[in-house]
């Protein structure tokens, strides 16, 4: 089995296996912020929760670091390969004439998103880890000890105009990635043709709704801060 | 119709090419593609030049030997077809046509518009077949039931004629349509069950080790393959690898 994931073909299930993971963990992120938008104390409990249940915390956090960096850094390394694959390039090429813009510029707008991630982490990610594991405060508390920080917390950021329009140019990238990367999973799985229709429509709604989703919920936080 | 051909020419393999500009005069719209490249290559000839050399061989569709890179395109702009099958009347008077061979590190070209197709045959080798006792007692394949479904889709896959469109056309230089029609022909059969373990996974370690790219599934190949070859032949490979490791 080792063997297999040395061949083109088993990097491409892995690279499948870890889209599916985080495709469904973009969805459940999206699930637990739209509460943000209708109910505060729904919200904080749920972020509570995610952010001290111990399997969220030690096991699929983890799964998610390893999933996140092993996507970027295979995506990165299939791009090289790839390149080195057609050493002289053709003068003229009509890629337009055969292929999407989305399913050629990955690697563009994967740059994009790990652009964005960085900025995520620095943002929401690093204070956390420094909150709970250095300064040891797992109560999810504000100063105050009575109500939860996380919807404070959540709101705040989206004060600055210049980051929400980070976090949009980040979520237009977000769906020109999945517009592509939604069927192309499931093809690399072999679980059935990118052509088929119904997989086709499920995965451009999903590349729009989410992102677009995401992008509303950072714009209704600016103007209802 | 008069046109400008910029051509990319080569004087061996291991020289280093260049585009070159033509031109060509009074090329009928009924001529094809290859009949116009004659047209210059009488032209060279007459002029005391060398020709340009491309490979061809039925100029009916069907052997897979031409294999131009049109005007960013293989085999041209037209659908379904081969570069022997495309006609002048998909170009204008006055168009300028970039002509270059089939771009990949797996197909070095050994002069002008000829490429060395040869990594297609060594994955061929490598488990495009099956193993047939010949001696004089052969079953005859009609005694094994079909489905007439798996039937007509082993013979879609099969009728992938190797011309190497699909590579060229890939900006990874993937050759996992090839790779996935010939794997399909023989795994939607019976008679492909006995070596499918086998050949699946020899035909993609041969594939890997010709230099090919990784399919990030643009679907590009499927669009220029001359002969319609789907992508669900990749998807099939894939089942194919994974179920061999089981």
């Amino acid at each position: 089995m080792s063997g297999f994931f040395k061949s083109s073909i088993g990097r491409k299930y892995a690279m499948a296996l870890s889209a599916f993971f985080l495709m469904f963990f973009l969805l459940q992120h999206f699930a637990i912020n739209i509460l943000s938008v209708f109910s505060p104390d729904a919200f904080n409990e749920a972020s509570h929760f995610m952010g001290t249940f111990w399997a969220v915390q030690y096991l699929l956090q983890p799964i998610l670091i390893f999933g996140v960096i092993y996507h970027f850094v295979m995506g990165f390394y299939l791009e090289i390969k790839n390149k080195n694959a057609r050493v002289v390039k053709y003068a003229k090429n009509n890629g337009a004439a055969n292929s999407s813009w989305m399913s050629r510029n990955m690697i563009y707008s994967g740059l994009a998103i790990l652009a964005f991630l960085v900025l995520h982490f620095i943002d929401f990610w690093l204070p956390e880890l420094n909150t709970k594991y250095i300064q040891g405060n797992m109560s999810g508390l504000l100063a105050d000890g009575e109500s939860f920080r996380y919807y404070e917390e959540l709101v705040h950021k989206f004060v600055n105009p210049i980051r929400v329009i980070a976090y949009v140019i980040a979520f237009v990238f977000l769906s020109l990635h999945l517009m592509h990367g939604f069927s192309s999973a499931f093809q690399s799985a072999g679980v059935t043709s990118m052509r088929k229709e119904k997989l086709q429509i499920f995965g451009k709604a999903y590349a729009i709704i989410i992102p677009l989703g995401f992008i509303f919920i950072a714009i209704y936080h600016h103007f209802n801060h | 119709m008069n046109l400008t051909l910029k051509i990319w020419r080569q004087k061996d393999a291991q020289s280093k090419g260049k585009m070159v500009d033509y031109k060509v005069t009074e090329i009928s719209e009924h001529m094809s593609f290859l009949e116009m490249m004659d047209v210059l290559n009488e032209q060279l000839i007459n002029s005391g030049e060398e020709p340009v050399a491309f490979d061809h061989d039925c100029r009916e569709g069907i052997c897979g030997m031409c294999s131009m890179y049109i005007n960013g395109e293989a085999h041209g702009p037209d659908r379904g077809v081969t570069t022997c099958q495309l006609h002048m009347r998909m170009f204008k008077d006055g168009d300028t046509i970039t002509i270059e061979p089939f771009r990949a590190k797996a197909f070095p070209v050994l002069k002008d518009l000829v490429v060395d197709r040869g990594a297609f045959d060594r994955i061929q080798h490598a488990g495009g077949y099956i193993s047939v006792n010949t001696s004089g007692n052969t079953q005859d394949a009609n005694s094994l039931p079909i489905s007439k479904h798996a039937a007509d889709e082993a013979m879609d896959a099969a009728t992938c004629i190797g011309c190497g469109a699909c590579v060229a056309s890939c900006k990874n230089s993937s050759a996992m349509l090839f790779v996935g029609a010939k794997v399909s022909q023989y795994a939607l059969l019976p008679q492909g069950q006995v070596e499918a373990t086998d050949r699946v996974r020899n035909m993609v370690a041969q594939m890997d080790l010709e230099g090919f790219g990784n399919c990030t599934n643009t679907g590009a190949c499927e669009v220029e393959c001359p002969k319609g070859i789907s992508l669900e032949n990749i998807a099939r490979m894939n089942r194919e690898l994974l179920k061999s490791n089981f």
